[in-house]
């Protein structure tokens, strides 16, 4: 009898489809080593599939469809992948340039686009079919180069945008009728804008510099206002440390009036104001900080870090702005991913080939799960988020 | 006596041979992940550029383990490539510089 269970609790597990499920509490997680993901349910925090051959997964990214069934996956080859989560299976593959860095799904949900090194560019497709509906080029200059593009991100009202790398640009890209985009270019933004995030109401678009002191700072409901730089005194005068990988941008960990962002070449997370835009704060940590996010409440601030600390875990309280506990979990920790409301946050252990899921209260491992050289974690919630 | 000096000398020194570059077996392995996941997270994981460039060894005919030690080791000012001298040594670098000569098996 027991055995007839466990034969149709596989059966159940094997194929998620049969089991009439939703997938409000689904997610994946990138094992970039051995090109798959792995499908992850939250509610009793196990591993429900895994999915091979995608490609190179150096840096992959993830967004998902309006119903949250389908997650297209951005891989470093230029892969686009759209997976069916309850199938568990792929339904949609397409190599769509050499060199590719992350993507982003439209308000609508119609449209995919995604970002290239190169050939530098955006080009954005269907999300149901997957063909292409436009090229866009990246280029700049009078000699017309490409640049690699960053930082690419959903807007409202049919719009995406992103910064190029090598030109110092942002553009406004609107998809809103899409057999005629229209591009809005903003130049001499800083050097090398390295990452880039939208704030959750979708209107402000900032971009981090690697290249220069501050942040570049797009009000979309606002363009002819242009580009301005924010914190533009952060940093002056002060030896800069060696950054060892770029930190990320991705989300934007904010707890009221406060933002929280990490500082490039220097052991600090940076607060801002964002009724004025000002430094409000520096708060020192453990290393070079490379996520910074927020718990869906804005109570706290959970900070990864750089090699050669990128084996601990700072979390910052944002009222009295300090650190209240450190975490050792393992060594390569690389990314985190809050549950849609915040009790509990997943980890990727890299170098341990671990996921990890804490309580955020009480700070205790709550779950396990092995991994292959797990990367970055993605949860359906994100279908809702503008930016995600 | 004299028989089993000399053994023991030669099992010395065939393992002092092994380790002419100073870097233990299980050193090695660490560079390894470290070339592959860290200067990958830039370079990608097979070494075929994201936003720094690709290190193929058709793309670097021309360079030495001398220069290519040396980059590692001191950055390039002006570009996001860091100096690694704080985590590697001279011998460590220099290894990392061969395995991208060679090209980085998977």
């Amino acid at each position: 009898m027991i055995r007839i269970i466990g034969c149709l609790l596989t059966l159940l597990v094997v194929n998620p489809a049969d089991a009439a499920r939703g997938t409000g509490d689904l997610g994946l997680f990138i094992e970039r080593a051995t090109s798959s993901v792995q499908i992850v349910e939250t509610s009793g925090n196990t591993s429900i599939g895994s999915i091979g051959e995608l490609g190179d997964l150096s840096h992959a990214s993830v967004v998902y469809s309006r119903d949250e069934r389908y997650a297209y996956v951005f891989g470093r080859d230029g892969g686009l992948t759209k997976i069916d989560i309850l199938k568990a299976e792929i339904s949609k593959r397409k190599l769509q340039s050499g060199n590719s860095i992350g993507g982003a799904i439209s308000q609508d949900g119609r449209l995919v686009a995604v970002s290239n090194y190169k050939p530098g560019g955006v080009k954005v497709f269907d999300a149901e079919s997957l063909e292409l509906v436009a090229d866009i080029p990246a280029t700049y200059g009078d000699s017309q180069q490409r640049s690699k593009v960053i930082g690419l991100v959903d807007a409202p009202e049919g719009k995406f945008v992103f910064a190029l790398w090598d030109a110092g640009e942002i553009w406004v890209l609107d998809m809103s009728d899409r057999s005629t985009p229209i591009i809005q270019k903003f130049s001499n933004i800083g050097r090398n804008p390295y990452d880039a995030l939208i704030t959750g109401d979708g209107r402000y678009y900032i971009a981090g510099l690697f290249g220069e002191d501050g942040m570049a700072m797009l009000d979309l409901w606002n363009l002819s206002a242009g580009v301005k730089r924010i914190l533009p005194d952060y940093g002056k005068g002060e030896k800069k440390l060696p950054v060892y990988k770029m930190p990320h941008l991705e989300g934007w960990a904010v707890a009221g009036d406060l933002a929280f962002v990490p500082a490039v070449g220097s052991h600090e997370v940076l607060v801002i104001d964002m009724r004025n835009w000002q430094q409000a704060g520096r708060i020192k940590v453990h290393g070079q900080p490379i996520f910074v996010m927020a718990r869906p409440d804005g109570r706290q601030v959970w900070v990864n870090f750089a090699i050669p600390d990128n084996d601990t875990i700072q979390v910052i309280d944002t009222q009295s702005l300090t650190i209240v506990k450190q975490l050792k979990p393992g060594k390569g920790v690389l990314h985190m991913e809050f549950e849609p409301r915040g009790e509990e946050v997943w980890l990727s252990v890299r170098d341990e080939n671990r996921v990890e899921i804490y309580d955020t209260r009480t700070f205790e491992r709550r779950n396990s799960i092995p991994a292959t050289k797990p990367s970055g974690i993605f949860f359906t919630a994100r279908a809702h988020r503008i930016g995600l | 006596m004299t028989r089993l000096a000399w053994l023991a000398l030669s099992l010395m020194l065939s393992t002092t041979l092994a380790a002419a570059d100073g870097i233990s077996s299980e050193r090695e392995q660490e560079l390894h992940n470290l070339l592959i996941q860290d200067c990958g997270s830039c370079h990608g994981l097979q070494m075929k550029g994201g936003l720094g460039p690709a290190l193929l060894p058709e793309l670097l005919q021309g360079k030495n383990v001398d220069y290519l030690s040396t980059v590692i080791l001191h950055g390039r000012s002006g570009t996001a490539m860091p100096p690694w001298s704080p985590l590697l040594s001279p011998e460590e670098a220099r290894w990392i510089a061969e395995r991208l000569l060679q090209g980085v098996a998977q």
